[in-house]
C-alpha cells in the first residue's frame, strides 16, 4: 500500500541523564498526494518526529512502526531512508566546508537514482532550480549552509526538494525566520512539489502563518508526544485564536 | 635580532650541538630514528633529481647561495653545505609549472640544496616532488625578486621507511608575493621548515599546508615568518588529518613582529582533523609582537572530530556514509589544495587522500 505510515510510534532521545522518552505513540497516515499539517507548542517533540523518521543517531525508536510505501524504515540506515523516498528539509541546516552546493546537488542526485545525472540537462535543471527559488547561478560554486542568510539556507533546502524529488518531504519549520517574500518564494516551492499530485508532505509548524500559503489537507495539534487533536484545514484557523491551551496544563499554557 | 626560539644561524657546522630533544625546536621531534642526520659528513647522497628544467651548480660561498638561507640547525648546516647546490633560475612568465622530482631508492642518508631564484617579474610555479624510499636531509633557498609571483610546492610522497628534514627559507622581495604549499603524505618521519623573511616594504607571503598522517606516521611543520620590513602580510593556513594508531603531527607556527615593522598584516590558523582514536596533534601558535602599529595579527588552532551533524545531513540526501566522510575531508582540504592550481597534481592528491582514508575497505 502506497503512503507513509506511522504505526504507535514512541521515541527516545539519548542524554546524559540517560534516555528520555519524547514521542508516546504517534500514528500518522499520510497518502500521496496529501499535505498534513502538525502543529503544536514548542517541546512537543514535533521536531523529534521529524529527525526520528530521518533517522538522526540521536534518536532512537523504541516501538511502533515506520513504512514507505510498504517498506520498514526503521531498520534502515540514514541514507537508505533517502533512497527509499524520504527527504527532510532541515530547521537548521548544516555548512559543509569546501563541498560545492553543486557538488552536494550532483552526488546526492547520483545517489538516490543510482546512476549520475546526464551532465548537460542536470545543469540547466540545477539553474532553472535555482532560478524559481531567485538564487543566482553563482550559488552553485558556494559551499553548502557556508555563509547562507537564514532564507537561503531555506531555500535551497526547497530546491534539494525539487531536484531530488522524493516521495515523502518532511519540513521541519521551514518556514521559521524567513521574512514575507522568502516565505512566498518557499511556499511556491513546495506547492510546485505537492502539485505533481503523488506526493506527500508532513509539514511541522509552530505558526499558521505557512498555511495562508500551503493548503493543508490534514491538521494534527501534537502536544506532549503524541497527535491529540486532528481536522481540516479549518482546524488551523481556530488554533490562531485559541493557540495550545485547551491540551496543555495550565502549567505551560 | 635574536628571539628565544629562532638564534642566530650559522653555516659552521661546528657552531651546533646534537639535539638532545630538550631545546625547544627538537622537543616534538623522535630524534633517536635521527641519529644519523647529526654525525654523518656532507655529501651529495644518492637521490635521482629529474626535471625538464634547466638546473646550473653553485659552489659553497657562490652567489646567490647563501644570501637567503642562514642555517638555523644542524641538519641545515649540514644540507646547505653540500659542495654542490642545485641552482633553478626564473626569469619569465610562464604559464607551465617547473617540476623537479627526487626519487630515493635506499636508507643512505642524502643531503641537498637547491636555490631557486625568481627575477623580477617572474610568475612561475615550481612543485618539488619528494618520493620512493630515502633518509633525506634537504635545504631549499628561496628568492623573490621585486615584483616577481612564485609559488612553490613541496610534495613530501615518500614510501614508507622515509626519514626526511627539510628546511625552506624565503626572501620575498619589494612588492611581490610568494606561496609556498607544503603537502606531506608519506614517509615514516617528515619534519619540514618553512621560513620566510622579506627583503623589502610590499611583499606578500602565503604559507599554506596539508598532511595526512596515518598509524605511526611522524608529520612535523615549523613555520617562520619574521616580518622583518614594514606594510608586509602573511597568512599561514595548514590543514591535518590523523587517521590511526600512533599518527601524530606536530604544527609550529612563529610570527615575529619586527619594532620597525609598521604596517604589517598576518593571520595564521591549523585545522586538525582526528578520523581515528590514538592520534596526537600538537598545534603551537605562537605570535610575537615588538610594535602596535600593525594592521592585523591573529592566530587560530583547532582540533575536531568529523562533525556528527554534517554527516547526518549529507547521509539524510542519500550520500552513503563513506562518501560523506570522504566529501567532508575533501572539503576540508579544498581551498589549500585548489590554490596549488596544478589540475593533474590537484587530482591526484584528492585520489591520495581517499587512499589514505581507506574508503575502499570501509563500508
Amino acid at each position: 500500500m502506497n503512503c507513509l505510515e506511522i504505526k504507535n510510534l514512541h521515541v527516545s532521545v539519548y542524554t546524559d541523564e540517560g534516555d528520555k522518552e519524547i514521542l508516546k505513540g504517534v500514528d500518522l497516515v499520510i497518502n500521496p498526494g496529501e499535505v498534513h499539517a502538525i502543529m503544536g507548542p514548542n517541546g512537543s517533540g514535533k521536531s523529534t518526529l521529524a529527525y526520528a523518521l530521518a533517522g538522526h543517531p540521536k534518536y532512537a525508536i523504541t516501538g511502533g512502526s515506520v513504512s514507505l510505501d510498504g517498506t520498514d524504515l526503521v531498520g534502515l540506515s540514514v541514507d537508505e531512508r533517502a533512497k527509499a523516498g524520504l527527504f527532510l528539509a532541515m530547521q537548521y541546516p548544516v555548512e559543509i566546508p569546501g563541498v560545492s552546493v553543486a557538488n552536494f546537488l550532483r552526488t546526492a542526485k547520483t545517489a538516490i537514482d543510482g546512476e549520475a545525472p546526464p551532465v548537460r540537462t542536470w545543469v540547466k535543471k540545477v539553474n532553472e532550480s535555482l532560478a524559481t527559488m531567485q538564487l543566482d547561478q553563482g550559488f552553485s560554486a558556494r559551499s553548502v549552509n557556508e555563509g547562507f542568510s537564514g532564507g537561503e539556507k531555506k531555500r535551497n533546502e526547497i530546491v534539494q526538494l525539487d531536484l531530488l524529488n522524493p516521495k515523502y518531504a518532511i519540513l521541519d519549520e521551514t518556514d521559521s525566520g524567513l521574512d514575507i517574500d522568502a516565505l512566498k518564494i518557499v511556499s511556491e516551492g513546495v506547492n510546485r512539489y505537492v502539485g505533481q499530485g503523488d506526493r506527500g508532505v508532513l509539514l511541522i509548524t509552530h505558526y499558521t502563518r505557512i498555511l495562508n500559503y500551503i493548503k493543508p489537507t490534514f491538521v494534527h495539534v501534537f502536544v506532549d508526544g503524541r497527535i491529540v487533536e486532528q481536522g481540516d484545514s479549518s482546524l488551523a484557523d481556530s488554533l490562531e485564536k485559541t493557540g495550545y491551551a485547551a491540551w496543555v496544563g495550565e502549567d505551560n499554557a | 635580532m635574536t628571539t628565544e626560539l629562532h638564534p642566530q644561524g650559522s653555516f659552521d657546522v661546528a657552531d651546533f650541538a646534537v639535539p638532545t630533544g630538550k631545546e625547544e625546536v627538537w622537543r616534538f621531534t623522535p630524534l633517536d630514528r635521527l641519529g644519523e642526520f647529526f654525525n654523518a659528513p656532507a655529501d651529495s647522497g644518492s637521490l635521482t633529481l629529474t626535471t625538464d628544467a634547466h638546473l646550473e651548480v653553485l659552489g659553497v660561498g657562490e652567489a646567490v647561495r647563501g644570501t637567503v638561507l642562514v642555517p638555523p640547525e644542524l641538519p641545515s648546516a649540514l644540507a646547505a653545505g653540500v659542495a654542490e647546490a642545485d641552482y633553478l633560475v626564473l626569469d619569465s612568465v610562464a604559464d607551465q609549472p617547473v617540476r623537479i622530482t627526487m626519487t630515493g631508492d635506499s636508507h643512505h642518508l642524502s643531503h641537498q640544496h637547491l636555490v631557486i631564484d625568481a627575477k623580477p617579474y617572474s610568475q612561475t610555479t615550481v612543485l618539488l616532488t619528494y618520493q620512493g624510499l630515502a633518509h633525506h636531509n634537504a635545504t631549499t633557498e628561496i628568492l623573490v625578486g621585486e615584483g616577481a609571483h612564485l609559488s612553490v610546492v613541496s610534495l613530501h610522497d615518500w614510501d614508507p621507511g622515509t626519514l626526511h628534514l627539510g628546511h625552506t627559507q624565503a626572501r620575498v622581495g619589494k612588492d611581490a608575493t610568494y606561496r609556498h604549499i607544503v603537502v606531506s603524505l608519506g614517509g615514516d618521519l617528515v619534519r619540514a621548515n618553512s621560513f620566510v623573511s622579506y627583503e623589502a616594504p610590499g611583499g606578500r607571503a602565503e604559507l599554506l599546508g596539508v598532511y595526512f598522517a596515518d598509524a605511526a606516521q611522524h608529520l612535523e611543520h615549523r613555520l617562520f615568518v619574521d616580518h622583518n620590513q614594514p606594510k608586509t602580510t602573511s597568512h599561514v593556513d595548514y590543514r591535518g588529518a590523523l587517521n590511526g594508531t600512533g599518527a601524530t603531527s606536530i604544527w609550529v607556527g612563529d610570527v615575529l613582529i619586527r619594532s620597525h615593522g609598521e604596517g604589517i598584516n598576518t593571520y595564521e590558523t591549523n585545522k586538525i582533523l582526528l578520523l581515528s582514536e590514538g592520534c596526537r596533534a600538537e598545534a603551537v601558535p605562537n605570535l610575537e609582537i615588538e610594535t602596535g602599529e600593525i594592521l592585523g595579527a591573529g592566530h587560530s588552532a583547532s582540533t575536531g572530530r568529523f562533525d556528527p551533524e554534517q554527516l547526518f545531513y549529507l547521509r539524510s540526501r542519500g550520500i552513503s556514509e563513506s562518501e560523506a566522510r570522504r566529501m567532508v575531508v575533501r572539503g576540508f582540504f579544498a581551498s589549500i589544495l585548489s590554490a596549488i592550481n596544478i589540475d593533474d597534481v590537484e587530482e591526484s592528491l584528492l585520489r591520495r587522500i581517499d587512499e589514505e582514508l581507506g574508503f575502499d575497505k570501509e563500508k
